[in-house]
C-alpha cells in the first residue's frame, strides 16, 4: 500500500471518493434496491395471507433460499423483454426520463454519512457543508424524470400522471423543506455529520424527540415525495393505468421502478440522518467517531439497521391505506402541512430565543 | 329512486385520521403475524403454514369425489385390454378427441380367449379433450374411465396427476393406446363376460341341446 501514500492529496481524493461511491452505489445500495422489491412482495403477500415469491434461488440446483434468488431473475427478465418504443413518443425525452427518474435518487447518496470512519476516511462521500441544501436541490431533480415520462409518452394517461406529480411533488417539497428548518435551527449548522453529532449524546436529543412534529410531517412529505401509497397518485394503477410509465416497457420501466425504491432508500436515510441519530446508538461508546476498522463497520450496520426500519414501514404503509383522492392531497399539503410547519418554525424560533435569553 | 347515503359525522379526532391509521396498522399486522393453517387443506398439507395457499408441486391438491380427470384406457385383472374397438367412444365424443383402429381382417388377436377384437390404434389428443366424460357412460365394456386418483390402490406420490396434464410439444399430448393403458391401470372386471361367453360357446359345441320334458 506504499503507491497509495505517495500520492498526492488531490490524487487520495480522488481515489477513495471513486471507490466510495463504487462501494456505497454499486455494492450497497442497488442491491438493496433490488432486495427491497423482494421484501415488498413477501411482505404485502403475508398481510395478504399469500405466500409471495418464494422458488427462485440459486440457477439450475433446487436450492431455493426463500426466494432470494428472485432479484436475479427479475433482472433477466427485464433486460431479455422486448424494449418497445411506441410510434406516437417524443423519443429523446422518451429515452431521457427514466435515467433522470433514476439518478437524482442516488446523487442523494452522496452526502449522507453513513458511518463515522472507516479507517482514516471519513464514511461520507463528499462531506459538503450545505448538504441539506443539495439534498432538497437534488430531490427536487426527481420530479423532472416523471414529468418528463409523463410528456414524453404522448397519450393521456401517462399525461395525467406527469400532471398529478409535478403538483404533488412541488406541494409537498415545501412542506418537506419548512418542515427541516427547526432541525437546523437547533443543530445551528447545515452539514449533516454535525446534525449526527448533535444528536449523538444520548435517546433524549434525538430529533424525532425533540421535533416529533417535523419528523411526522417529514416523514408524511417523504411518502408523497416518492410517490407511495396513499399518495401514489402519479402512478394510480387503478385510474391511470401506471401512470406516466404505462408507455414503458423493458429495462426503461425497470428504471422507473428501481428509482422509486432508490429514492426511497434516499429518503429513509435522510431520516435517519436528520431525525434518528445517523449511525450512532447511545451506549457502548457507539457515539463516538469509530477508532478501528470494525467499529466503523458496525456504525455502518446500525445506519443500514435504522435505514431498514423506514424501508419497512414505507412498505407496511403501501398495504395498509387506500388512496388518498387529488383534492384530498393537495388539501393536506397546502392547508395542514405548511402552516403546521410555520408554526413549528415560529414556536422553535420562540423557545431558542427565550432559552439563550437565559 | 335515490337513496341518500347518509354520511357519518366524524368527531375531530376521527377526522385527524389517526384511529383509522391506527387501526390500519393494527389489522395488517395482525394478518402479517397470523401464519394459520389452512383448513382447507389440512388433512392433506400439513406443513402448509400460509392459509389457502396450496405449495403445488410439493403439495398435491386432493382430488374431490366425482372429478373428471383424463380419460384412459384400463386392463383387468389379466392384464387384457378391455376395449373391443366398438368406436362408440370414438363416435360420441363432442371434440372428436378419439381416434380408433379397429384389427380389421388381418389384425392383432384380442388378448383374451372368446373376445373379437381389439383395437389396433387408441388414440386420445389430450389437447381436444374436454374431460366430459361421455366416453366413460358410452362404453359397454367398461373399459374407458376418467381418472378419479382414488381407487384402491392409488399412489399419490407414484401416480400421475390427472388434473396437470403437461407436455412439450403437441406430439407428446396425443396418448397412443400403450399410454394409456399403463396410465389406466387395471380395473376389475367382476362380470367376467369373457369367461362366460366361452362356456355358452363351448356349450353350444355340444349340439343336440337337451331339452327338458316339461318344455315339450
Amino acid at each position: 500500500m506504499e503507491w497509495i501514500n505517495n500520492l498526492t492529496p488531490g490524487q487520495q481524493f480522488a481515489l477513495f471518493s471513486l471507490v466510495k461511491i463504487c462501494v456505497a452505489v454499486f455494492a450497497v445500495v442497488l442491491p438493496m434496491v433490488a432486495y427491497s422489491v423482494v421484501a415488498e412482495r413477501r411482505i404485502s403477500a403475508w398481510i395478504q395471507d399469500r405466500v409471495g415469491p418464494n422458488r427462485v434461488g440459486i440457477p439450475f440446483t433446487n436450492i431455493k433460499l426463500w426466494g432470494l434468488g428472485q432479484p436475479v431473475a427479475d433482472g433477466v427478465k427485464f433486460i431479455l423483454k422486448e424494449d418497445f418504443t411506441p410510434a406516437h413518443v417524443r423519443k429523446v425525452y422518451f429515452w431521457l426520463a427514466p435515467a433522470v427518474a433514476m439518478v437524482p435518487a442516488l446523487l442523494t447518496l452522496a452526502v449522507i454519512p453513513f458511518g463515522s470512519k472507516l479507517g482514516s476516511q471519513q464514511a461520507v462521500i463528499a462531506n459538503l457543508n450545505v448538504g441539506i441544501l443539495y439534498t432538497f436541490g437534488i430531490v427536487s431533480l426527481g420530479v423532472y424524470g416523471i414529468v418528463l415520462a409523463g410528456y414524453a409518452s404522448n397519450s393521456k394517461y401517462p399525461f395525467l400522471g406527469g400532471i398529478r406529480s409535478s403538483a404533488q411533488m412541488i406541494s409537498y417539497e415545501i412542506a418537506m423543506g419548512m418542515s427541516v428548518v427547526p432541525v437546523f435551527m437547533l443543530v445551528g449548522d447545515l452539514n449533516l455529520g454535525k446534525v449526527i453529532s448533535y444528536q449523538a449524546d444520548g435517546f433524549t436529543s434525538w430529533l424525532i424527540f425533540k421535533q416529533p412534529l417535523a419528523f411526522v410531517i417529514f416523514l408524511i412529505a417523504a411518502f408523497a415525495e416518492t410517490n407511495r401509497l396513499p399518495f401514489d397518485l402519479p402512478e394510480s394503477e387503478t385510474e391511470l393505468v401506471g401512470g406516466y410509465h404505462t408507455e414503458y416497457s423493458s429495462m426503461k420501466f425497470a428504471l422507473f421502478f428501481l428509482g422509486e425504491y432508490a429514492a426511497m432508500i434516499a429518503v429513509s436515510a435522510m431520516m435517519v440522518v436528520l431525525f434518528l441519530g445517523g449511525w450512532t446508538l447511545p451506549f457502548a461508546g457507539l457515539n463516538e467517531p469509530a477508532t478501528s476498522i470494525w467499529i466503523g463497520l458496525l456504525q455502518v450496520g446500525i445506519f443500514i439497521g435504522k435505514l431498514l426500519l423506514f424501508m419497512g414501514l414505507f412498505i407496511w404503509v403501501r398495504w395498509m391505506l387506500p388512496r388518498f383522492r387529488y383534492d384530498q392531497l393537495m388539501d393536506l399539503g397546502w392547508k395542514r402541512f405548511v402552516p403546521l410547519a410555520l408554526a413549528n418554525i415560529v414556536v422553535t424560533a420562540v423557545v431558542l430565543y427565550f432559552l439563550n435569553a437565559k | 329512486m335515490a337513496k341518500v347515503v347518509k354520511r357519518p359525522k366524524l368527531s375531530l379526532f376521527e377526522r385527524l385520521y389517526l384511529p383509522a391509521l391506527w387501526n390500519g396498522f393494527k389489522v395488517t399486522l395482525r394478518h402479517f403475524l397470523s401464519w394459520k393453517k389452512s383448513g382447507v387443506y389440512e388433512d392433506k398439507n400439513k406443513d402448509n403454514k400460509f392459509k389457502a395457499t396450496l405449495n403445488y408441486p410439493e403439495e398435491l391438491w386432493t382430488v374431490p369425489e366425482g372429478f373428471r380427470g383424463a380419460p384412459y384406457l384400463v386392463s383387468d385383472q389379466d392384464g387384457a385390454t378391455k376395449c373391443v374397438s366398438c368406436q362408440l367412444c370414438e363416435f360420441v365424443c363432442p371434440p372428436k378427441a378419439i381416434r380408433i383402429i379397429p384389427p380389421g381382417e388381418d389384425g392383432e388377436e384380442a388378448h383374451r380367449e372368446g373376445s373379437e377384437k381389439m383395437p389396433k390404434k387408441f388414440e386420445i389428443d389430450m389437447l381436444r379433450c374436454i374431460f366430459c366424460g361421455y366416453c366413460e357412460e358410452v362404453c359397454p365394456e367398461e373399459a374407458i374411465y376418467l381418472a378419479k386418483d382414488y381407487y384402491a390402490g392409488y399412489d399419490e406420490n407414484l401416480m400421475r396427476r390427472d388434473y396437470a396434464l403437461t407436455g412439450q410439444s403437441r406430439d407428446e399430448m396425443i396418448y397412443d393406446k400403450e399410454k394409456l393403458l399403463e396410465h389406466g391401470g387395471v380395473h376389475n372386471d367382476r362380470i367376467k363376460k369373457w369367461e362366460k361367453k366361452q362356456k355358452d360357446a363351448d356349450a353350444q359345441e355340444t349340439f343336440p341341446v337337451e331339452i327338458s320334458p316339461k318344455s315339450q
